[in-house]
């Protein structure tokens, strides 16, 4: 079997590494636009806006995150499949560009409830001391929440990228070219199954590894440094 | 209205939930003078030096800093509060700024001064508070009561009308409440107008021009230092020097 595996490897390695790159090429932009698009969630889940008793803002973001995260992300990658097609039919997305913003769409609601619990986690004296001072509440935010805030946000962000390039591989039901679809062509063409499963299932592993000792350093870093 | 009056409140109410906290404390503050709060805990006292500057918004009354009503939701409380500074239980010193930066980093941001001139300010404060050769470190290389002290220059770089204190000695070990002590004794000879919540009985006895004692949401007794520490009037007044003064 080790002998297949190599040879599997010796053929096929730059179709591999391309669906290497574009796995991490997805999930880079997955995390980066999830995390925008996240940012914006979290403030509307934590704004003050009030009609009546109701916080309309509020309302609306829970209940999306709620459903992103209630809902397989298998099933969410089908409903934007087909619906973006027939919802822009005169942009031609492409299935790639779909999968991609089904992605962001889904990676933004995770994203958006860990910016809140970094934002909460930053004591409430650090506002009041700024408010006081005579700083607005945006001011308050930028200058003083925030900055404390990345230190609680980064690693668990850094956390979902590891996490999302492991769910890019679901992307492979719609043969968007990442590593899983790689996968499909190659043990087709070769009418082998566990070979290339585990020379995929090896860059999987080192790949992540990689990363979770990156962010596991940079938690040490943050906490070290001030 | 007398023009030297900095606060004056009318009737303050608060609640919190069902918790009806401040029941109708009226009082006025003129400038230069020392007022010390005491009274036991749950007696309204934080939350009435809270609500000089809306940290807390009084559900009734109203707040006038020096002549303009800040309970007015036209005015922009923003302006306010830089003239009002506060110092807290727990320092909240910003962990992510050096010792220089937590001292100049409102004045800078809200346009009083250039950051030189903060800069120049800031080193003349640490140096009012010992402090200055902690300039480039970060609070967490600091001790609490060097956190405190750096709390109140951080207030005072804003160069406020009146100073909020509230309990600035009560999460210190008791080593460092001196120190913290000394500063505000220091700023009061000065002729600050000050407002400190308390527990340091000796101190409130010292320093202050007028003493209120608060329990149940009203300021129950108020009078000099001597009045109230010498010859209380009220029995709740008494039971609770009789506690604290053995």
């Amino acid at each position: 079997m080790i002998e297949n595996m190599i040879r599997v490897w010796e053929k096929y390695w730059n179709l591999f590494l391309v669906g290497l790159g574009h796995t991490l090429l997805l999930s880079l932009i997955t995390v980066l636009m999830g995390c925008i698009l996240g940012f914006f969630i979290s403030l509307l889940r934590m704004s003050k806006f009030k009609i009546g008793n109701v916080k309309p803002l509020n309302v609306i973001a829970a209940i999306y995150v709620e459903i992103i995260r209630g809902t397989p992300i298998l099933l969410q990658l089908y409903f934007f499949y087909f619906l973006l097609p027939d919802l822009l039919p005169f942009m031609e997305l492409s299935k790639y560009t779909c999968i991609a913003v089904a992605l962001c769409l889904n990676s933004a609601a995770y994203v958006s409830e860990v910016i809140r619990a970094g934002i909460q986690a930053v004591d409430k004296g650090q506002t009041e001391a700024a408010r006081c001072l005579g700083l607005n509440s945006r001011q308050t935010m930028i200058h003083v929440v925030l900055p404390q805030a990345v230190r609680n946000i980064l690693p668990a962000l850094c956390n979902e990228f590891v996490t999302m390039i492991k769910e890019t591989s679901l992307a492979s039901t719609f043969f968007v070219g990442e590593l899983m679809t790689q996968y499909k062509t190659i043990s087709g063409a070769l009418y082998l199954v566990i070979e290339p499963l585990i020379i995929v299932g090896i860059i999987y592993l080192i790949v992540t590894f990689t990363l979770s000792k990156c962010v596991l350093l940079l938690e040490r870093r943050m906490s070290a440094g001030e | 209205m007398s023009s030297n009056e900095v606060l004056r409140v009318e009737n303050l109410h608060k609640k919190f939930g069902s918790l009806h906290v401040l029941k109708g404390v009226s009082e006025h503050i003129t400038k230069g003078e020392v007022v010390s709060i005491i009274g036991p805990s749950g007696g309204g006292k934080s939350t009435f030096l809270r609500c000089l500057n809306l940290l807390e918004v009084p559900d009734e009354g109203k707040i006038y800093f020096e002549g303009i009503d800040i309970t007015d939701k036209s005015v922009d409380i923003n302006v306010h509060r830089q003239k009002m500074g506060m110092v807290f239980q727990h320092f909240n010193v910003f962990p992510h700024m050096t010792v220089g930066e937590n001292i100049t980093m409102a004045p800078v941001l809200l346009g009083k001064k250039s950051k030189e001139e903060a800069e120049k300010m800031a080193r003349e404060l640490l140096n009012r508070v010992g402090l200055l050769d902690k300039i480039d470190e970060y609070p967490k290389r600091l001790s609490g009561g060097q956190k405190q002290r750096l709390a109140i220059v951080r207030a005072l770089a804003m160069e406020p009308e009146v100073m909020l204190f509230d309990e600035p000695t009560s999460a210190l070990d008791p080593e460092m409440v001196g120190e913290v002590l000394n500063v505000i004794k220091n700023l009061v000879k000065e002729g600050m107008t000050t407002v400190i919540v308390t527990h340091e009985m000796g101190f409130a006895r010292e320093v202050s021009d007028r003493v209120f004692f608060m329990d149940g949401g009203i300021i129950a007794e108020k009078g000099s230092p001597e009045d109230i520490f010498g010859h209380p009037q009220n029995p709740r007044t008494k039971e609770f020097l009789g506690k604290v003064l053995y």
